[in-house]
């Protein structure tokens, strides 16, 4: 199935959480909103004609400017075809709806990205810090992220 | 073929069951105990906690992050896109071709470079050699960690063979920088070919003795077989991938299913675990299935070798990298371990915005606790090492 036929689907059955794509790139892209996600992938995941199973990345973004999101690149191992699906959000709401009752990878990738970018997952079973100590300060893949001075006593290099 | 193990149907004992012989009840209560950071079969930095009731896991809690060394914000602060190479191969440094593989390809894609063919012949021969060079050292660790000491030094003595070659290419010997962005460091050396070809030779017959000395041992298929079963269910659904996917009897190769490179002109089978001595997906599912992988990829560099085309090797290689603003790819490979995949977002400077190394070490760990549950501890040592991790990926 093409992109362009994975988006009809969408917009036909989830209208206005769909709020852009780009198909006119090298791997076109669907935009919907962070409060659907858990919704929207379900449906990607159990719907006969689509079948994603397989959620191959996770990925965190912070675009600059205060303006964070979320990236999704699914794979079919039924169908053999993908899409990316995307979710922005501001900095003063930084909140998605986790997808880690759908996929269990989700879980240590939305770990990672609350982690390094502090986004929050609604409803994520168990939102820790996984690769920094869980006393660190700040986010550090955060565009505007300055390291802390000490940590423990300990001067922290530059 | 060996039955199953029978096991006690009632692992649970439920406070107050217990008796002494005076009629007194004990009380029993799960335990937490710690495993790692520095354990011998964790194979690096990794901290398990472990619930455990009596013998059986309850719950198993792995704690990473010991060797994070912020691999992605280097490539976004410190960095051009060459130079994140050098820091792709510390990721899995036991792995460090097919890395470096991941990342070139996936800037060649974006940049729409086309590779001369003679580096296409070589990566692919490189990339294989270092599949086996890993895939011994898996086996070999997986030995000790079920009590076999003597594989894992003939696993070193054939990777050893595997490292000269690569030595002679291009100096080093466990981390290359050798695959760039548009070719490779340097053209083949005169002899390669002569010996790759006489290892190939060599190496069929030690295959046979690894497997008759350590995969259909009796004492090993006992303490391997039935143990730690990932079902295929599970498996996708935590996106595992690389031989434990296979293990788990999932027929699915990136190598054929999204091709790269030049995989789809040479002969090869992707090795599937079908339960021989068990169940579908158990450990020694996922041994077997390295062992026979490794078999394969001889097949692979062989055809290779013979095929090799004459060229340029530098001549593809761009002098200055600018990929268009909001240019962005998500690649993915076949590395030793599993789907090793680069998310790369461009804003038009010479450095990556925004890098994110799905590695496939970090994703099969993530399923650990899904196999864990309702194990023995000493089991639990077997299903860490069938797993196959390196610490340097999961913790980037």
């Amino acid at each position: 199935m093409t992109p362009q036929e994975i988006l009809d689907i969408l917009k036909t059955k989830f209208g206005e959480a769909i709020v852009e794509s780009k198909q006119d790139v090298q791997q076109p892209w669907i935009c919907i909103t962070p409060d659907k996600t858990k919704e929207i992938c379900l449906f990607l995941r159990d719907e006969a004609s689509l079948q994603f199973d397989y959620l191959s990345c996770l990925s965190g973004m912070d675009y600059g400017n205060g303006n964070f999101g979320v990236v999704y690149h699914l794979f079919s191992m039924v169908h053999k075809h993908k899409i990316v699906i995307k979710t922005f959000c501001a900095k003063d709401n930084l909140q998605v709806h986790s997808v880690s009752s759908v996929w269990g990878t989700a879980n240590w990738h939305e770990r990672e990205a609350f982690d390094l970018f502090g986004i929050i997952f609604d409803e994520h079973p168990d939102l820790r810090r996984i690769l920094l100590p869980d006393d660190w300060e700040g986010n550090p893949l955060r565009k505007d992220y300055k390291v802390q001075e000490f940590y423990h006593g300990m001067r922290v290099p530059e | 073929m060996l039955q199953p193990p029978t096991l006690p149907t009632n692992y649970t004992v439920k406070p107050g069951q217990i008796k002494t012989s005076t009629g007194k009840t004990l009380r029993t209560e799960e335990m937490i105990i710690n495993m790692g950071p520095q354990h011998p079969s964790t194979h690096g930095v990794l901290r398990l906690e472990i619930v455990v009731d009596g013998e059986i896991i309850v719950d198993c809690i792995p704690h990473i992050g010991y060797l994070h060394r912020c691999f992605e914000k280097h490539c976004e602060h410190m960095t051009n896109y060459q130079q994140v190479i050098p820091y792709a191969d510390r990721m899995d440094y036991c792995s460090a071709m097919t890395n470096e593989w991941a990342f070139a390809l996936a800037m060649e894609r974006m940049l729409k470079i086309e590779v001369p063919e003679r580096v296409e012949y070589i990566r692919v021969i490189m990339a294989e050699l270092q599949r086996i060079a890993s895939h011994l050292i898996a086996i070999g660790t997986f030995g000790i960690d079920s009590g076999a000491f003597t594989p894992f030094l003939y696993a070193f003595i054939d990777r050893e063979k595997i490292l000269d070659l690569f030595e002679m290419t291009c100096g080093a010997r466990l981390l290359y920088n050798y695959i760039w962005i548009g070719g490779v460091s340097h053209d083949l050396p005169p002899k390669f070919i002569e010996q790759a070809k006489d290892f190939i030779k060599y190496f069929r017959p030690r295959i046979k003795m690894m497997n008759d000395l350590l995969s259909y041992n009796e004492i090993f298929v006992k303490r391997t077989a039935n143990v730690g079963v990932l079902p295929r269910e599970v498996a996708i659904n935590y996106a595992v991938s690389g031989p434990q996917l296979r293990g788990s009897g999932v027929n699915w190769d990136l190598r054929r299913d999204d091709p790269y490179s030049i995989y789809h002109k040479l002969q090869w089978e992707p090795q599937i675990g079908k339960g021989e001595m068990g169940t579908v997906g158990d450990c020694w599912d996922r041994h077997i299935v390295r062992m026979r992988e490794m078999e394969q990829s001889l097949n692979i560099i062989e055809q290779a070798l013979d095929s090799l085309p004459e060229g340029n090797v530098k001549a593809a290689i761009p002098k200055r990298i600018r990929p268009d603003k909001d240019a962005e790819i998500y690649v993915r490979t076949e590395a030793s371990r599993g789907e090793l995949g680069f998310y790369i977002v461009s804003d038009g400077t010479a450095s990556p915005f925004r890098v994110k190394a799905r590695g496939p070490a970090f994703v099969n760990l993530s399923v650990l606790p899904e196999i864990a549950k309702g194990a023995m501890i000493a089991d639990l040592v077997l299903i860490a090492g069938s797993i196959d991790i390196v610490l340097g990926e999961v913790d980037r």
